[in-house]
């Protein structure tokens, strides 16, 4: 147990980073029934802004900002690219998303060169080593688990208990309907996609500091991981994404541990296919009948 | 008394808590056409879901022409809920897919019309020709099966006539007016070779003119095709005139049958239409 | 029917005068000159865009599993042509490999050595189609009951799994692991790429306008009345998931072919975006549209753009902006254009020939509006 105590250790805190992630999947699925394809990507392109705004400035300005442009990214890319296609059949903003996706990267790829970025201490005190239980580890890596469910509380209390979250449970519930009673609708979405956005800008400065290097392909796996943490726990359900993103995080590292690495992602997208065959509606899920 | 094409043995469709069909027992004979009338939300369209198979019965049977092809009990979560009758008199689980029960001879037309929306007129009859097609998707790929898919076009091109549609045979579908894409349902339903035709408000949104022209033409098709015809709809003057006989549901529940004269007079059936007040 | 005999040797001729231009750019152009390469390219990514578009467009199972089955193909073609002598190079780290045979030397053999290689090669090329139709088989088991979205981020799944296998060390001595498989043989010339993606297409072509094609349609078109009316879906979903994967597999083949050497990095899910993004240009149920989109795509981000990469673009000298990468930013940025305002792409669910007859048809509606 003790070999695979380290792994375990990760897999928590990799799962609290998908799970910042999955967040943003989950609330934008619930309401426009879409995946976003292009949630990982603006999670790499966050990671990507840390590493060029904390070489050129001091920390404490550069974390900010960090956040301002991925919230800003998000905004801009539904105003942009779905809210056009807001009346167009689903597959429509499906591949748009996969467009938005695409343009990122190549953009990314444009501005680094296709060149790996490497990740130079960024936010200093939160990636210093330290030994627990004789397993050496960052201390990013106990925070992260920390921070997520704090911020999970934080947005599970907005989405309960104020007006914009009201509107958001009710877009979830019914889309039209909520418009028929005077929601509006759009400035609810552009909330879905700033605050997913803020989560996966969260979940890339804890992620990447663990890292070396942000590539331009960096978003895409842990993009698609935390997708499939959302449908495990039941896409729409907040609590239902935390807990799934925890469990895939524990389970490859667990592979990881056992010297399986090659799978660790195959096992993902294999847990993936269990559940959507078995249960579609996955952990939390509440089950929808189409109407003939 | 004429062979038996159609009968629903007592079918339940209960969705969670709701029971939409309740109890449903019915007969068809052979040649017959026979009409399912009631208020909205009485459970006909229902009813036509679990006979062709699109929705798989709570409990209950349906058998055509004497074979039995629909069965099933409580099951899972509906043991507990189950709300209607004859829990455990069944105990097989048949539910075959719609086509299966197509293919066995029954075709059906939609309440809101269901045409393959970017085919043509001609095409969306020709499609429903497939299920009696012979060829597997090799022959039909390098075209060894010509002179099926000739056989099929010809039938297609006779039917269209039939039915008044092959002036406009390449236009698309859904370029038609109202009346005749319901009248292009009915012959793409036709085109599947039914002996059993089930129509789901056939004359929904018709005028009266539309809706008399309607009421001639499915006693027309009966007489040609040899059919036997189930519908549903709410056009009074229309079921009074072409039903042999009549089902009436409300909330789920037969309520009653019979002839269009019986039915005409028949109190249950007026209260259900009009309404009665609670303590009648 | 006048017309359509009208519309049969129009295309025929077109398909005539667009092959012989090939032989004649082949016979009068080096193999590595920038037109070969184009051609060679675009063909491959028609061939595979077409069999997307069987599925996405015609079926509407919107999967993204294509570059996995493209990979299988890549690999059976790599894995079954490396000629014997080459293998203990090539699976150096894996003892010279598992498989000690070469399909075309195998019928050089006894074919003689050109006939013999084509077989071996085509023959290749084929099982890579059968086994990723065989895995599309297994994969559609549980995968093609999903709906839509769903459907597409399993196969997703499906793809990226394979992609792991292939990388495993363990199946090292047959995929030789994380290594390139190389030096197998390949068409230098463009024209056995055109004839062959051409003759798959046609084939596809033929299926689409078969009864079985029809019923794919309908399918998509609405699924309910299709089941309504006798189309058995489990089975005609299964059969165009089945067959789109065939030639995805044929198509990786290919692709092999193209590039030279075979790794499993280039089959990621980008690449099944990018078939995707061609078939949405070029009109998604559009078969002659997918091969027009492929051509364009291939040619802008393999010529026409290329000094958008190199500092210099119609004339104007910028090595700052027209760096590396440029040329595919302008490229997402027109194929956004397109999928936000021109939904319908460039043909919509229209064919090239169609077009012959679209004019004397709004003739007619105006004489019948008179």
């Amino acid at each position: 147990m003790q070999g695979l105590f380290p792994y375990l250790l990760n897999g928590i805190s990799v799962g609290g980073q998908y799970a910042l992630i999955a967040i943003g999947y989950t609330l934008v699925y619930g309401i426009l029934r879409l995946i976003n394809f292009a949630h990982g990507d603006v999670f790499m392109v966050a990671g990507l802004v840390m590493v060029y705004s904390t070489t050129a400035l001091p920390f404490y300005i550069a974390l900010p900002l960090v956040l301002i442009a991925t919230v800003i990214l998000g905004f801009t890319i539904e105003r942009v690219a779905y809210k056009p296609l807001r009346s167009a059949p689903r597959m429509s903003v499906m591949i748009s998303a996969i467009g938005v996706s695409y343009l990122i990267q190549n953009l990314a790829f444009y501005i680094t060169g296709g060149v790996p970025q490497p990740v130079t201490n960024p936010i200093p005190w939160i990636s210093e080593n330290i030994t627990i239980l004789g397993a050496s580890t960052k201390r990013v890596t106990l925070i992260t688990p920390i921070l997520t469910i704090a911020l999970v509380f934080v947005l599970v209390y907005l989405i309960n208990h104020t007006k914009i979250g009201m509107a958001m449970r009710a877009a979830a519930k019914d889309f039209e309907t909520a418009q028929l009673m005077g929601i509006k609708i759009n400035a609810v979405i552009s909330m879905t996609f700033v605050i997913g956005s803020f989560l996966a800008a969260v979940g890339a400065m804890l992620y990447f500091t663990n890292y070396p290097s942000v590539a331009i392909t960096s978003g895409g796996m842990p993009g698609l991981k935390a997708f499939v943490a959302a449908v495990f726990g039941g896409i729409g359900s907040i609590p239902g994404a935390v807990v799934g993103a925890f469990i895939i995080g524990l389970c490859e590292e667990i592979i990881k541990g056992l010297g399986y690495t090659t799978f660790s992602d195959a096992f993902t997208f294999a847990l993936l296919i269990v559940v959507l065959c078995v249960k579609p509606t996955g952990l939390f899920g509440e089950k929808v009948t189409d109407k003939v | 008394m004429s062979k038996n094409v159609l009968k629903v043995e007592n079918a339940t469709m209960q969705f969670g808590g709701v029971v939409a069909v309740d109890n449903l027992n019915l007969e068809i004979n052979e040649g017959e056409i026979v009409a399912l009338i009631g208020p909205n939300g009485a459970g006909k369209t229902t009813a036509f879901n679990v006979i062709t198979g699109v929705y798989q019965p709570t409990n209950g049977a349906v058998w055509f022409n004497g074979e039995k092809i629909v069965e099933n009990h409580p099951q899972g979560k509906m043991k507990k809920l189950y709300k209607g009758e004859h829990n455990g008199e069944y105990t097989q689980v048949l539910s075959p897919t719609p086509d299966k029960i197509t293919k066995l001879g029954m075709a059906r037309t939609f309440q809101n019309i269901r045409l393959w929306k970017s085919q043509t007129v001609f095409n969306n009859v020709l499609i429903a020709k497939h299920c009696r097609a012979t060829s597997n998707v090799f022959s039909a790929t390098f075209r060894l099966n010509r002179k099926e898919e000739q056989q099929q076009r010809q039938h297609v091109e006779e039917l269209l006539k039939i039915v008044g549609l092959y002036d406009v045979k390449d236009e698309l579908a859904t370029s038609l007016p109202y009346g005749k894409q319901r009248r292009l349902e009915i012959a793409r339903a036709l085109a599947a070779e039914p002996s059993l035709l089930l129509l789901d408000e056939p004359a929904a949104g018709m005028n009266p003119q539309e809706t008399d022209e309607l009421t001639a033409f499915i006693g027309e098709i009966r007489d040609r095709f040899k059919l036997t015809i189930f519908l549903i709809e709410h056009h009074m003057n229309l079921v009074m005139d072409i039903s042999d006989r009549i089902y009436v549901l409300d909330f789920g529940k037969l309520i009653a049958q019979g002839t269009p004269a019986e039915i005409q007079n028949n109190q249950r059936v007026i209260d259900a239409y009009l309404g009665v007040a609670d303590d009648a | 029917m006048s017309m359509t005999k009208k519309k049969t040797i129009f295309t025929a001729a077109v398909l005539l005068v667009l092959l012989a231009a090939c032989v004649v750019v082949d016979l009068t152009l080096p193999s590595y000159h920038i037109v070969v390469t184009v051609i060679k390219k675009a063909t491959v990514y028609s061939l595979v865009a077409v069999s997307m578009n069987l599925l996405n467009g015609f079926t509407g199972l919107f999967s993204l599993g294509q570059a996995g089955f493209m990979l299988l193909g890549a690999y059976a073609y790599g894995v079954l042509t490396i000629p014997v002598d080459k293998r203990p190079g090539v699976y150096q780290y894996f003892d010279g490999g598992a498989i000690k045979f070469s399909l075309p030397e195998i019928f050089a053999g006894f074919l003689g050595d050109n006939v013999g290689t084509v077989v071996g090669m085509l023959l290749a090329l084929l099982v890579g189609g059968i086994l990723a139709a065989l895995m599309a088989y297994l994969i559609g088991l549980p995968v093609l009951r999903l709906k839509s979205d769903y459907l597409a981020i399993a196969t997703l799944g499906f793809a990226e799994i394979l992609r792991a296998f292939f990388q495993w060390n363990a199946l090292g001595p047959i995929t030789n692991g994380s290594n390139l498989l190389k030096s197998y043989p390949a068409f230098s010339h463009a024209t056995p790429y055109v004839v062959l993606a051409g003759l798959m297409i046609a084939i596809i072509l033929l299926l689409i306008t078969s009864t079985y094609g029809r019923a794919f349609r309908a399918i998509r078109d609405d699924e309910v009345a299709a089941e309504a009316m006798g189309i058995n879906l489990a089975k005609h979903k299964r059969m165009a998931f089945i067959i789109s994967s065939f030639f995805a597999g044929i198509g990786g083949g290919m692709m092999a072919m193209y590039m030279g050497t075979i790794a499993a990095a280039p089959f990621k899910s980008t690449l099944t975006y990018e078939i995707l993004l061609i078939v949405v240009i070029g009109g998604i149920g559009s078969i002659t549209g997918s091969i027009l989109a492929s051509f364009l795509y291939i040619f802008s981000s393999e010529w026409l753009l290329r000094g958008l990469d190199a500092g210099k673009f119609l004339g104007i000298n910028a090595p700052g902006i027209f760096k590396n990468g440029f040329r595919m930013v302008v490229l997402s940025v027109i194929i956004m254009v397109i999928v936000l305002f021109f939904r319908k792409g460039i043909m919509g669910d229209k064919e090239l020939p169609d077009l012959l007859d679209r004019r004397p048809k709004k003739r007619k509606k105006e004489a019948a509006g008179k």
